[in-house]
């Protein structure tokens, strides 16, 4: 088809006429850039990838292969079998100290990704401020800004390992705040947060009596002490709302299975939004998270030891190579500075890209308090990351001949 | 058997993921010291725990074709001494490969590699066989190696993750 340039400006500029303002003004997320720019490249390395290098392990896949045999084809029930439900409701017992009735206090859901719009969706009165620790994840964000609230960031800092403190927490509450969205082991920083951390921010959400999203995807991958669940604070139960899901833990992402944990009033309202828009997740994919449940335990510890050598291994690579790097607790994030470059997140990512080859994501896609940053993933391979390093090592040499 | 520590282990296990990880790298893994790992590996070798660092090699990539054979061997144990001297005068043999006592239906397994179908067959014939306490012998030619220890040989799996993502 042949379109004049002209017609295709004016078109674009007309159909854009149509879109609700809260969509057509998201801003284009920071990583879809730099997408663009790493696919179109040879030869590249890339650290930039967020999720695992393990593909889903074989009892998984075989048990969803053979319940397509049998012919498992149909809708579950909305909040997902109830087999699936009790499973989750055993382990984020048995690993997290943490009890949620399955009949009515968990809906699975079409990865953490859903559960987190269904949270928001069903919290926001338009006008809600939504409290956002940043760094984080791109997605709170945005979902909140569909929904009409609005976001409100914390910044966290280097110094701090990117912990959130209750005085910056306290710092940006107003009485319209509503929702303190929490995530970690964190994407980007890789922060944890330990028992003795949550006491003093339970405290703030108490006083000011805040519902807490707490997206705890990479619960299972941390290193030097298992992660403490928000909802298992006394006195949080009810006020979280848990979102976790089997992306990170199992390496299935590609799978989109989730879960969401609450108060069953909460739920019944999560529920209603779910079997309107997605009825309900995908019966492979359940089919299969459960078999990872029942099944997978020994296969998963083995790819966090997996995932902590390389964490080492890249902290250790950024130290010899001159790049300040706090020790991630979790996830497969390492977040280094590279502000004694001199360069912004973005310049040093992009050049790092065209001319030493190696993906990463500027810490700036992240929110405040990412300038300055570059979002390394660990979940490569050892020769991969070797090279990635001694790439790294490379450019940082050519920038101080240059300088 | 011996008692491995838990470094000992996880030496064993990175080595047998790439044999040609250094001491540094490996004591970056895992998160010690190098000299702990140098000296972990040291009393593994002593200790024959580390026979040898070998090359795993799909052979069937190159021209020069070899076949292998997975013989069944049944035998009458020698009184003292058992399989011991009968497994010996087997393995000792450089066209075997590997030799494995067996439970079940035989008592030996030998893994026998030659040039072609003759030099096998004539192995058994003329070597094998005739070994006093060997019962019986068969044969059973590999025709195609898919995996060996632990290592997918045409490994179809990919990273087909995006370049870049959340
Ligand atoms: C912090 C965090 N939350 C949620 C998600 C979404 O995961 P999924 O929808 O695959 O469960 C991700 C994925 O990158 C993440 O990093």
């Amino acid at each position: 088809m042949i379109v004049n340039e002209d017609t295709k400006q004016q078109q674009v500029k007309s159909m854009n006429s149509y879109l609700a303002p809260l969509v057509r003004d998201i801003p284009p997320s920071g990583i879809r850039k730099f997408f663009d720019l790493a696919n179109g490249s040879k030869d590249i390395i890339t650290l930039g990838v967020g999720e695992p290098d393990f593909t889903t392990p074989w009892h998984v896949r075989e048990a969803c292969v053979y319940s397509l045999e049998r012919g498992v084809t149909a809708y579950t029930s909305n909040a997902g079998m109830i087999e699936l439900r009790e499973a989750i409701s055993q382990y984020l017992y048995d690993g997290f100290h943490v009890g949620y009735d399955p009949q009515n206090q968990i809906i699975v859901t079409v990865g953490g990704s859903e559960a987190i719009d269904l949270a928001l969706r069903a919290l926001i009165v338009p006008g809600d401020e939504i409290l956002i620790p940043e760094p984080c994840y791109v997605s709170y964000s945005p979902i909140t800004s569909i929904g009409g609230g609005v976001p409100v960031g914390i910044e966290t800092y280097a110094k701090d390992d990117f912990k959130l403190t209750a005085e910056a927490l306290e710092a940006q509450i107003t009485p319209n705040s509503k929702v303190l969205i929490l995530c970690y082991p964190s994407n980007p920083t890789g922060a944890t947060m330990t028992y003795e951390d949550w006491l003093p921010i339970a405290k703030v959400v108490e006083k000011h009596d805040l519902i807490v999203i707490s997206d705890e995807i990479y619960a299972e991958l941390t290193y030097n002490q298992k992660h403490v669940s928000f909802a298992s604070i006394p006195g949080m139960m009810d006020r979280t709302i848990l979102v976790s899901g089997f992306s990170k833990a199992f390496a299935m992402t590609g799978w989109r299975m989730g879960y969401v944990c609450a108060h069953p009033d909460i739920i019944a309202a999560m529920l209603k939004i779910h079997q309107y828009t997605v009825m309900c997740a995908p019966v492979m994919g359940q089919v299969a998270a459960l078999e990872a449940l029942k099944n997978g335990m020994e296969e998963k510890d083995r790819m966090v030891e997996s995932y902590n050598q390389r964490r080492r291994l890249i902290v250790q690579g950024f130290h010899d190579i001159g790049l300040e790097c706090h020790e991630p607790q979790g996830a497969f994030y390492a977040f280094p500075s590279i502000v004694s470059t001199g360069l912004s997140s973005d310049e040093f990512a992009q050049r790092l890209l065209l001319e030493a080859k190696v993906a990463a994501v500027p810490g700036t896609a992240f929110g405040a308090g990412g300038e300055g940053f570059l979002r390394c993933s660990y979940a490569t391979s050892v020769a991969q990351l070797t090279e990635a390093l001694d790439r790294m090592g490379e450019f940082l040499n050519k920038l101080k001949r240059e300088s | 058997m011996k008692e491995l520590t838990e470094l000992k282990l996880k030496v064993l296990d990175l080595l047998n993921e790439d044999a040609r990880r250094s001491p540094l790298l490996l004591a970056t893994l895992i998160g010690v010291e190098e000299e702990a790992v140098k000296e972990a590996i040291a009393e593994l070798e002593a200790d024959h725990v580390i026979v040898k660092y070998a090359a795993v090699v799909n052979w069937s990539k190159i021209e020069e074709e070899t076949v292998t054979a997975l013989i069944e061997v049944q035998i009458t144990p020698e009184r003292g001494r058992g399989f011991e001297g009968i497994a010996e005068r087997i393995y000792l043999y450089p066209q075997v490969k590997s030799v494995y006592l067996m439970s079940g239906a035989y008592d030996l397994l030998v893994e026998v590699e030659g040039r072609n179908l003759r030099e096998v067959a004539n192995f058994v014939s003329e070597k094998l066989s005739p070994i006093d306490s060997v019962l019986s012998t068969k044969t059973n030619f590999i025709l195609k190696k898919y995996k060996q220890d632990g290592i997918i040989f045409e490994d179809r799996e990919e990273d087909n993750r995006l370049m870049v993502s959340p």
